[in-house]
């Protein structure tokens, strides 16, 4: 129990220790039975999420990263501990709430951009708001491609139309796997930007899984870092950056700095997981 | 978490793009979907002249060689027939084998559709069924119809039966195929959205199979309407039909009639294949 915790403390934000939990992760463990014998995916990773804040979960590939994502997601189910949104176990997806990104941007290639937008609402039975949707269209800058197929746009106009198939929603919940993270480094900095023009309007609780530590420090309030397999939480760092971020932030000592102390956290957990 | 769906429960959450050749059933017959349609004028006139050679060249090897009109059937004369012979007892037979070969497949491809879709969804019911679906796809169904005459009697329902028995495996081994591409990435996007089971077969599971079933369909009625002229030419109903006409017209030697009653089944074969071209490019033409 001490570990638990321990964990949580670390884990929470030093601005914001008053603020109530969006979502919390109490001693998440998966262990995966594959056919070659379990797999220690997730070891009790403790972690709170705050109202309106952006997290950034940050680790090395296989560490377990979706598999929390999926789990908050209420995808699948865990093996032990449990996830709190609002206080209430998550026991399935939580449509009315969460939003979820996925790696890749998960297009149905058989719907045009726009139908691929309509597919949520036709799934709840819901009215489409024109309205939102034509202004999230222009501001995404995909006005104009409305009829073409996923086919037929570039990976990040595809990323950019699911943010709009997701904030269409008005999820007070943004959970987003990777979704950058086909995408070439300049497309990648102009998402980032995007993505935070947009929060910055909306506020909504962004949990942001990503291998890419200065896109971790660029976009978050706080970065959680997971070791290597099985996950377990490293270390959290707050990100005391000034909003609004710019590209020309990250070149400046204060970014380069906490950059340099990520990775050390990043590598020392690897190294510890070497060693065991 | 007791609602977590099943399908989703401990699967990989990766995202990489599956390899296609895994996809395939034991038979691949995607490529008749992928046949590009002949649209530049350069190729449309190839293939004309192509026809238009083949036809001449026919003709004049026959009449070079005096072959007799009851041994082989002319080009030209049977051209001839066709047009100006196409009576109510072509019309007749037509729709006499049209039905059989509709109401057949209605029947089999139904039947194959279902049991795919259910089979997929039951591992171990699949791998005990498959072999057998294609032991069914092999044997040439023709060979069951003498033997539902003696059950049936001499009506269609011998012949739409067989029809149904040779086109159903195949639309289902090929719909199983297209079901068996499940992409869980895509699934889990309905299921965030708070999709129903039924929401991700109608709007997930079924326009992913989309594609293998436009197939499967196109494999099926070429099948069928195969089996439904091969079986009236081996005991047609009292209502007769095209394979029926072929053994009366080849009893009489009257090749220019068999040769324009071959002409129809050809020309029928070929719509149906077009029909179904069509269909797959308006509905599953995103899978380019
Ligand atoms: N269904 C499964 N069966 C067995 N092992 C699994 C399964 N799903 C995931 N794993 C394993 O669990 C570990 C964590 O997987 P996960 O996909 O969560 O990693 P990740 O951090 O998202 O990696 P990446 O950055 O590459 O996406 C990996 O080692 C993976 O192989
Ligand atoms: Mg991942």
């Amino acid at each position: 129990m001490s570990h638990l915790s321990s964990s949580v403390r670390s884990a929470a934000p030093a601005t914001a220790q008053c603020a109530t939990a969006k979502i919390s992760i109490l001693e998440a463990t998966k262990i995966y039975a594959a056919k070659t014998g379990p797999v220690h995916a997730l070891e009790r990773v403790s972690a709170d999420v705050y109202e309106r804040e952006f997290v950034c979960i940050l680790g090395p590939s296989g560490c377990g990263k979706t598999t929390l994502l999926w789990a908050m997601s209420g995808l699948h189910a865990l093996t032990g501990g449990e996830i709190l949104l609002d206080g209430q176990p998550v026991q399935g997806p939580r449509p009315d709430q969460v939003g979820v990104i996925f790696q890749e941007a998960n297009l149905l290639p058989w719907r045009n951009l726009l139908e691929n937008i309509e597919f949520p609402f036709e799934i709840k039975h819901q009215k489409v708001p024109r309205d939102l949707i034509v202004a999230l269209l222009e501001q995404t800058g995909l006005a104009g491609f409305e009829h073409s197929f996923p086919r037929e746009l570039s990976g990040g106009m595809q990323q950019r139309a699911s943010i709009v198939r997701a904030l269409a929603q008005a999820p007070s919940v943004l959970l987003m796997d990777e979704p950058f993270g086909a995408l070439d480094a300049f497309t990648r900095d102009e998402m980032n930007l995007l993505l935070l023009r947009l929060w910055s309007e909306s506020r909504q609780t962004i949990v942001f899984v990503t291998h890419n530590i200065s896109e971790a420090i660029f976009l978050a309030d706080r970065v959680l870092v997971l070791t290597p397999r099985p996950g377990r939480l490293a270390r959290a760092f707050d990100i005391p950056l000034p909003r609004p971020r710019t590209v020309e932030m990250t070149f400046e000592t204060e970014f380069l700095e906490l950059m340099r102390e990520i990775k050390g956290a990043v590598e020392s957990g690897s190294r510890r997981t070497l060693e065991v | 978490m007791s609602q977590v769906p099943t399908e989703l429960r401990d699967e990989i959450p990766t995202f990489e793009e599956r390899p296609v050749a895994a996809e395939h059933g034991p038979i691949d017959w995607s490529a008749l979907t992928h046949v590009q349609g002949a649209r530049s004028a350069l190729e449309v006139s190839v293939l004309i002249a192509i026809f238009a050679g083949i036809f001449f060249l026919l003709q004049g090897i026959l009449d070079w060689t005096h072959t007799p009109t009851y041994v082989f059937p002319k080009p030209i004369e049977t051209v001839k027939t066709f047009v100006n012979d196409f009576t109510t007892s072509e019309l007749h037979s037509l729709s006499v084998t049209g039905s059989e070969f509709l109401a057949g497949l209605a029947i089999g491809s139904t039947a194959g559709l279902v049991l795919a879709a259910l089979l997929t969804q039951k591992p171990f019911a699949e791998k005990v069924i498959a072999p057998y679906v294609l032991v069914m796809v092999t044997t040439p169904m023709l060979a069951l119809v003498p033997l539902l005459r003696l059950l049936l009697g001499f009506g269609l329902w011998p012949i739409i039966i067989t029809v149904a028995l040779a086109s159903g495996p195949m639309v289902m081994i090929n719909a199983t195929t297209g079901f068996r591409r499940t992409d869980l990435a895509k699934i889990a996007l309905a299921r965030s959205y708070g999709a129903s089971t039924l929401q991700i077969f109608w709007k997930i599971r079924i326009p992913l199979a989309l594609p293998m079933i436009v197939v499967g369909y196109m494999v099926g009625s070429i099948f069928g309407i195969l089996t439904a002229v091969g079986s009236e030419m081996v005991a047609a109903s009292n209502q007769g039909g095209l394979g029926k006409d072929l053994v009366y017209y080849a009893s009489l030697g009257d090749m220019p009639q068999f040769g324009a009653t071959i002409l129809i089944v050809a020309i029928l074969g070929v719509l149906i294949y077009i029909v179904f071209y069509l269909i797959g490019k308006r509905w599953a033409s995103w899978e380019a």
